[in-house]
């Protein structure tokens, strides 16, 4: 396949994913759009390292994950210590950092 | 073949993303995630990126999904409302975002001029994206980003043991319900195995309120029994 319908199933994704962050309320759901938004990065990322045969773009990708990765876990750590609290799981009621 | 498998694996990463959106219970989410990223490593494979397709099944919709998982289970994954409160127009405006972002992008990618995108890329040999390949550079040339991103793991386990870990809490009830007979056998803070792990001796009721304070003891509060 060429590499331009990559290029469109990846900008498909990545615009599913930033109207579902402005859509949803439970921050879980949140993090899981802006790791489809991270995805189709990544998609994008290595369509044009196979356009043009260079492996640098890959290693890119790679980099991106572990960063994903990381804000996954802190995110995660978050909502638990909203849970831990008994803060409500929502961010329309959730509008400042402290306590 | 090619075309069928990319058409395949497309239609299931987008209906995947559609699904995670769409979803009111962030537990099918999650579900919906593991099938889209499997689609995504597919779509991976058929663009030569053996390592990344790898790293993606294993790492991704291994293990961080199972994370995800125990935390919704956790918090509680209760059902929400689709869209924000009635009355207010954001989910339309989210909707016509999302199609005016898509057809940016569009733009902006398939319109660059770029002479090789509708192409199938320059031909590349039979390493390409192998883990032989991605791993000579990764310990070479592109060693400093290696070494930063290992240490910015370090960093966010460390963190989210802090954000994560129980302050206080209901433990005070947990140590009355721990008074065994091998706390008679134990003396007292000699290092023993059993104060390694947190199980302290007690001291006796009469004193343990003044003694709760001291500030070896605090520590062991903090645990996540």
């Amino acid at each position: 396949m060429d590499i331009g319908w990559y290029l469109t199933v990846s900008a498909l994704i990545f615009a599913i994913g930033a109207a579902g962050v402005l859509t949803r309320r439970s921050p879980l759901v949140i993090l899981l759009c802006i790791e489809l938004m991270l995805n189709a990065a990544n998609l994008a990322l290595i369509a044009f390292a196979r356009m043009h045969g260079d492996p640098d773009g890959q290693i890119f990708a790679i980099i991106v994950m572990v960063v994903a990765a990381c804000e996954v876990t802190i995110g995660l750590g978050i909502i638990v210590a909203m849970h831990r609290r008994r803060l409500p799981i929502n961010v329309d009621e959730l509008r400042e950092l402290q306590g | 073949m090619a075309a069928l498998l990319f058409f395949l694996a497309g239609t299931g990463a987008i209906a995947g993303a559609a699904g995670v959106v769409a979803m009111r219970n962030p537990f099918y989410s999650v579900l919906a995630l593991v099938s889209h990223l499997l689609s995504l490593a597919a779509l991976f494979l058929l663009l030569h990126a053996e390592f990344v397709a790898a790293a993606q099944v294993i790492v991704y919709a291994g293990a961080v999904m199972v994370l995800y998982v125990f935390v919704v289970a956790y918090v509680g994954g209760q059902d929400e409302p689709l869209g924000p409160r009635p009355g207010s127009g954001l989910r339309v405006v989210s909707l016509v975002f999302g199609a005016a972002l898509f057809i940016e992008l569009c733009i902006a990618t398939l319109g660059s001029g770029l002479s090789l995108i509708d192409t199938r890329g320059t031909p590349v040999g039979a390493g390409f994206g192998s883990p032989g390949q991605i791993g000579e550079l990764l310990l070479t040339r592109y060693l400093l980003a290696f070494e930063l991103a290992s240490f910015l793991l370090l960093i966010a386990a460390v963190g989210a043991v802090v954000l994560a870990r129980r302050r206080g809490g209901v433990s005070a009830a947990d140590d009355q319900a721990r008074y065994s007979a091998m706390d008679l056998l134990r003396p007292a803070n000699t290092g023993t195995m059993a104060e390694a792990v947190g199980v302290r001796r007690r001291l006796p009721p009469a004193t343990e309120r003044a003694g709760a304070t001291e500030p070896e003891q605090a520590p062991v509060t903090d645990a996540d029994r």
